[in-house]
């Protein structure tokens, strides 16, 4: 089948390897219709993850048909057309007991920090990912959803990641209504976190990021103040002055590690990897919310430290909710979202490209050329039908 | 504001339950307990296994067929895994050893991001060893950069070709003078004919002809 090859920092290729089977009883196997490439993929190709082996298939965000199952799965069978949340979670263990499917204790042997996921390094658990024709998807009952038949599968393979992320952040801000929401970073999760920070009653949102093509779709798209960092000068002080002296209510941090606007970040996070990634928009986040505020992150950040001004959030008496999305938890509601036509997921699309064209696509989505949002990789035998 | 007293009074009044007696002896454990101002709120669901440790009913553990690691910190390997790219060469000796180390340890994940480091190299000798060179233009995918950034791509091109030929200029000019200063130590070549004799072609021998050594 052919399959993303990751060949190291920033090289990529198209490659034949074999064909996924079943290793456990739980497991299915999956014919890739739709994957995308997401804005945490770049931390993969940037080289910035530890653990990233050659020769991995990266992709954690796709939909497909299941082809076979193994012989526990009781809730799929060969033909259903699912959108594969990105978490691997049994659905049995304490944590996916309460909820948290984003941080299963039996799905990544290699770490106890971060939960299984598709095609996201030996550190989330070694899984061959989606930028492939076929997937071996393990707990098939779980995680795997049935696309309604009246939804657009551009649109649930958006549901798999991007839309619960999003509104997953918006949640964790505890946003009360009339609040102020300040959301740094317009990638496709932040403007998917200030669409939904309106669903949470926001009375004002504002969305930061360097790229003008960027925000003028955020602006668009999720009816947003939209604000370029590079012409503010200083965005904390903007933040003060734009909230009457007193700092966002809630701010959220959808950037992660590839943050771009402080030189010593970059240096350390991106350029040197001594910190798990430029905490900049962290940095921003904290300095930038309300005493007593709320700090949402769903930017993801590598395993080591980060300098963040932590004596501010104690001095501020800051609350700060993360965690990766448990997208098992959201989706039930999201899906009601999408059908009520209250969300569009699919609007976020702006590239779509054959599966073989991959180091292209990682190239103008990294380059952000083209005025790229959101690239989605077609497999060969969709583009046949 | 209310005092500890008046709190348990609230609270056995509000049938919130008695302290545990294990907790007995504490004066005012509990008092202010609030299930809804949990800050993991709505992530988390508390549940009755909060402090049970770890003691579910595993799933089916997958057959372990191939090297894989598990962190120290946790007691044996997940219930399945991925089997993508098992560990090979020196980096897998590096990413042994990084496994020796908990997540709290730099060790263990700067260990790992060195031994990715090593494992590119392993892969460039490993396509070379299955007759494949590596497309660098493809693999980076330039061909993006000549459709949506020709400008830039072809700035950058020339910028690096501007580089490369200010270096070998500076290399050739350190070149002549390593060998001048040569002369100046003392040593110049007698005729056009020795080995460097090209270096001095401009050199004006006569000049120091009286402080030539014999060779």
């Amino acid at each position: 089948m052919l399959a993303m090859n990751y060949r190291g920092p920033l090289r990529v290729r198209i490659d034949h390897k074999p064909e996924p089977e079943i290793l456990h009883p739980e497991d299915a196997i999956v014919r890739v219709t739709r994957s995308c490439i997401c804005g945490s993929d770049l931390h993969l190709y940037n080289g910035s993850v530890p653990d990233t082996r050659i020769g991995s298939t990266f992709g954690h965000e796709f939909t497909g048909v299941v082809e076979e199952v193994g012989p526990k799965v009781q809730k799929l069978k060969p033909g259903d057309h699912v959108l594969v949340p990105f978490n691997i979670a049994c659905g049995r263990c304490q944590f996916c007991r309460q909820g948290l499917y984003g941080n299963c204790h039996e799905a990544n042997p290699s770490a106890t920090a971060v939960g299984g996921a598709f095609g996201y390094s030996h550190t989330a658990g070694g899984y061959e990912g989606g930028q492939a024709e076929y997937v071996r998807v393990p707990y098939a009952d779980v995680g795997p959803t049935k696309i309604p038949e009246d939804m657009d599968p551009d649109d649930a393979v958006l549901l798999t990641d991007v839309v619960p992320t999003g509104y997953q952040a918006a949640e964790m801000a505890g946003i009360q209504e009339g609040d102020t929401v300040m959301i740094f970073g317009a990638g496709p999760v932040g403007i998917m976190a200030a669409r939904c920070s309106w669903l949470f009653g926001a009375g004002r949102v504002i969305i930061i990021d360097e790229l003008d093509y960027r925000l003028e779709f955020a602006a668009d798209y999720a009816q947003c103040e939209a604000y370029n960092f590079r012409e503010l000068e200083d965005p904390v002080l903007f933040a003060k002055q734009t909230t009457d002296w007193i700092g966002a209510d809630v701010c959220i941090d959808a950037v992660g590690a590839e943050a771009s606007g402080n030189a010593l970040q970059t240096l350390a996070g991106r350029k040197m990897l001594l910190q798990g990634g430029s905490a900049t928009a962290l940095h921003w986040a904290i300095n930038s919310v309300k005493k007593g505020g709320v700090i949402s992150i769903v930017g993801v950040y590598g395993p080591t430290a980060c300098l963040v001004p932590i004596g501010s959030v104690m001095n501020k008496g800051l609350t700060i909710r993360a965690n990766q999305v448990a997208v098992k938890r959201v989706l039930p509601r999201l899906i009601e979202h999408v059908q009520n036509g209250i969300l569009d997921p699919k609007a976020l699309i702006t590239h779509r490209l054959p599966l073989e064209d991959i180091a292209e696509g990682y190239r103008i989505f990294s380059q952000k050329l083209d005025n790229c949002i959101k690239p989605v990789l077609m497999p060969p035998s969709v583009r046949m039908h | 504001m209310e005092t500890p007293e008046e709190k348990q009074t609230r609270r056995e009044q509000s049938g919130a339950g008695d302290v545990p007696s294990q907790y007995a002896h504490i004066k005012g454990w509990g008092i202010d307990a609030d299930p809804n101002n949990n800050p993991t709120y709505p992530m988390k669901q508390r549940v009755d296994i909060e402090h049970a440790g770890y003691s579910w009913e595993r799933p089916t553990q997958q057959p372990v067929n191939m090297e894989v690691h598990h962190s120290i910190e946790r007691p044996n390997i997940s219930a399945v895994f991925g089997t993508s790219t098992p560990p090979r060469g020196l980096s897998g000796m590096m990413r042994r050893w990084a496994f020796k180390y908990s997540e709290d340890q730099y060790n263990h994940w700067l260990g790992l991001l060195m031994a990715d480091r090593v494992d590119m190299i392993e892969g460039v000798v490993d396509d070379l060893a299955h007759a494949h060179l590596p497309n660098l233009i493809e693999e980076k995918g330039l061909r993006a950069d000549w459709h949506y950034d020709r400008e830039r791509l072809i700035g950058k091109v020339a910028a690096g070709a501007c580089a490369v030929g200010l270096a070998w200029w500076l290399w050739q000019r350190r070149s002549s003078k390593e060998e001048a200063y040569r002369a100046e130590e003392g040593y110049l070549p007698h005729s056009d004919d020795e080995p460097g004799a090209e270096y001095f072609r401009d050199y004006d021998r006569e000049s120091f002809y009286g402080t030539i050594r014999p060779l």
